[in-house]
């Protein structure tokens, strides 16, 4: 109805558009400025990497233009995947990040949905706490830990350092936190009246947190998982200190020490290797981005 | 289906007292209102039924049984929230089956309950769709089914027709009503719109401030309101509260409310009135309709009287007028033939048969 009336109205006013559109076709311009600019200042690094990959180690020394390839070979890639040691690396990573991810999303949405709905005591001040733990950098945690596990090793004589999955203990110290964060801050998106009417319906905490808030809190998962496997692929720190033997590296230290001998620098597989190990992320982004759908929970309630 | 009864019951968060102590006993079949301004405690007891809600203080009971620690799976109620409360990922069926999946009925039982759910509240070609692909009307009645599959003891309405607008309210509320005749089940319905609570109640339970100020059938809380605030609550356009006292003039009661103005009590309202002190401040009370143009011939109880109209509005079938008297601004019903004009004087009556007196300071009516 009220539609009908402005446009009625509509005649009897000027209408301006000049200035309104000057406004946006600026405002796009700007926009378009800046994107590419920082379209380049993050894209420029992988193309170098992707152009050094494709060089000989001679072509890489030779003082020739950096960001041309004369003679592109192959030969970088074929021998990182067809070497053992790269491929326990790779393996590796694969392993702790996928038991990583499976850990982090087991705690930390049980312990989100607890936090943010079964309203026990001190179960705020136990949130903002979740939050707090995430702040403390791990380059202040890495000591005391690394002390926790030989002290433990020295009393139960079950040794973990230098075990690939001690970082199984130890990335969820970063991951779990946050993930929880990002699933109280979903959880609390959904509307107090879904989990009563599932409570009505006769649904216990466990079914409701199964059969409800899962489902619905489908992005949020994505994000928190996406999120964990990040962390876990990246991770350099805690690697390079609880990992030394080569069969127990992950892709991010075991590229820094058995490509670099000395002073030695095997630059054309160091990048080849850098990306290669980017790829993994890259595809879960693209292939989880399509379930990344945030309005899942439009339609619950009004609105 | 079961009676629900209320004994003192109180719900106190931190330190405000919600609920102050309610007693309520609902009846088999019967389909109850709690009606009140916001905060008048209204939904917290409705919630405290539901045992969403503990309760601080009293009992209830659902069917005889005390539930008060009895968890809300366990009552056998259904609940209808205001924002339906649909669950987003699932289809209308699944929707309206989940709570008898969880009780693992068998799948053909459920397949008849929703069937004849669907059919019930006409929503059974919407069966297989999402909630997001409904209108609001259509959302509304999937809550509603939900609640009705589940067969409960008791239905419990939480201000349901909120989200509608104007037009679609009129309708659910028809709907509600015919569901109510069919299945019979308890129901007990909060709403803060005194219409809502009008039309489809068999009782209504007025609430302000924690308390219940009556109970009791639409029409009579329209006839005999106990209290100023249900006086002024129920109806539309509101009862007017003018000031006034009492005199004794010549053996006979007068009710004076300027130096000019006075009417003669009828006797049935005079022998009423006769203990009431002349002193106190009172408040005469008319509904807009007993304020009408004024009538060739006099009739009993009508007393004519001259007034100088603020505002008129014309509504077709009457029209209302608003002029200020004692300070008090006074809305009346008359034929729109009357010559009711903005700002022009009008002869008026009002019928006092259908008048009500109340306390100014108790806010009683006497």
């Amino acid at each position: 109805m009220s539609t009908l009336a402005i446009d009625k109205a509509g005649p009897t006013r000027k209408t301006k558009y000049g200035s309104m559109s000057r406004d946006r076709t600026w405002a796009l311009r700007w926009s378009y400025f800046f994107l590419i600019l920082f379209a380049i200042f993050s894209l420029v690094p992988p193309i170098y990497m992707l152009i050094t990959s494709l060089k000989s180690s001679a072509e890489i020394s030779a003082a020739t233009n950096p960001w041309w390839v004369y003679h592109p070979t192959l030969s970088n890639y074929v021998e990182l995947l067809t070497s053992n040691q790269f491929l326990t690396f790779f393996r590796n990573s694969a392993f702790v990040s996928v038991f990583v991810v499976t850990i982090t999303m087991l705690i930390s949405v049980p312990a989100a949905f607890a936090l943010s709905r079964m309203r026990f005591w001190g179960s705020a001040t136990l949130a903002t706490g979740v939050f707090l733990t995430y702040l403390i950098p791990d380059t202040l945690l890495f000591l005391p830990l690394f002390k926790m596990f030989a002290v433990f090793g020295d009393w139960t004589g079950i040794q973990l350092i230098n075990r690939w999955y001690v970082l199984l203990l130890l990335y969820p110290t970063l991951t779990v936190p946050f993930a929880t964060w990002i699933m109280i801050g979903y959880f609390a998106s959904i509307p107090k009246e879904l989990d009563e009417a599932a409570i009505i319906d006769g649904a216990s905490w466990f079914q409701t947190l199964t059969r409800i808030f899962i489902p619905v809190a489908m992005p949020g998962i994505i994000a928190a998982t996406i999120f964990a496997f990040t962390v876990s692929w990246a991770q350099f720190l805690y690697p390079l200190v609880f990992t030394t033997s080569t069969d127990q590296l992950v892709l991010p230290v075991g590229i820094i020490t058995s490509l670099i001998k000395g002073d030695v620098f095997n630059w054309g597989q160091i990048m080849t290797g850098a990306l290669l190990g980017a790829a993994p992320p890259l595809i879960i982004y693209a292939f989880l981005m399509d379930y990344y759908i945030a309005g899942l929970t439009a339609g619950a309630t009004k609105g | 289906m079961a009676d629900v009864t209320l004994r003192k019951v109180i719900k106190r968060y931190d330190d405000v007292e919600a609920v102050r102590g309610i007693d309520l006993d609902i009846a088999d079949h019967e389909f109850v209102v709690l009606v009140g301004p916001s905060g008048c405690g209204k939904s917290t007891t409705l919630r405290m039924i539901a045992g969403l809600e503990d309760i601080t203080d009293g009992d209830i009971m659902i069917g005889g049984d005390v539930v008060n620690d009895v968890p809300p799976k366990d009552r056998d109620i259904a609940m209808v929230f205001q924002n339906y409360a649909l669950y987003p990922h699932m289809t209308v069926a699944e929707n309206m089956s989940f709570g008898l999946r969880l009780k693992r009925y068998p799948k053909a039982e459920i397949k008849t309950r929703i069937d004849e759910a669907a059919r019930m509240l006409d929503i059974v070609e919407l069966v297989d769709r999402k909630p997001k692909q409904l209108s609001g009307g259509q959302r509304q009645r999937v809550a509603m089914g939900r609640a009705i599959v589940r067969n409960p003891k008791v239905f419990l309405f939480d201000e349901p027709l909120s989200n509608l607008d104007a037009k679609l309210r009129v309708q659910m509320r028809i709907e509600i009503k015919k569901v109510h005749q069919k299945v019979r089940t308890t129901t007990v319905y909060v709403t803060h719109d005194q219409v809502e609570a009008m039309t489809l109640a068999d009782r209504v339970v007025v609430m302000n401030h924690g308390r219940i100020e009556q109970i009791g059938t639409p029409n009579e809380l329209y006839h005999k309101p106990a209290t100023r605030f249900v006086a002024s609550f129920i109806g539309s356009p509101a009862m007017n509260f003018i000031p006034c006292r009492l005199e004794d003039v010549g053996g006979k009661l007068n009710i004076r409310i300027t130096d000019r103005i006075a009417f003669p009590l009828p006797p049935a309202r005079a022998a009423r009135y006769q203990g009431v002190s002349r002193t106190d401040k009172l408040l005469l009370g008319v509904r807009p309709e007993h304020i009408t143009e004024a009538k060739p011939h006099s009739e009993p109880g009508i007393e004519p009287f001259d007034a100088v109209l603020d505002v008129t509005e014309p509504m077709g079938m009457e029209t209302l007028i608003y002029f200020t008297l004692e300070g008090a601004q006074i809305c009346g019903r008359v034929n729109p033939n009357a010559g009711a004009r903005d700002g022009s004087p009008l002869r008026l009556a009002v019928d006092l048969n259908n008048m009500h007196l109340l306390n100014e300071v108790t806010g009683v009516v006497l």
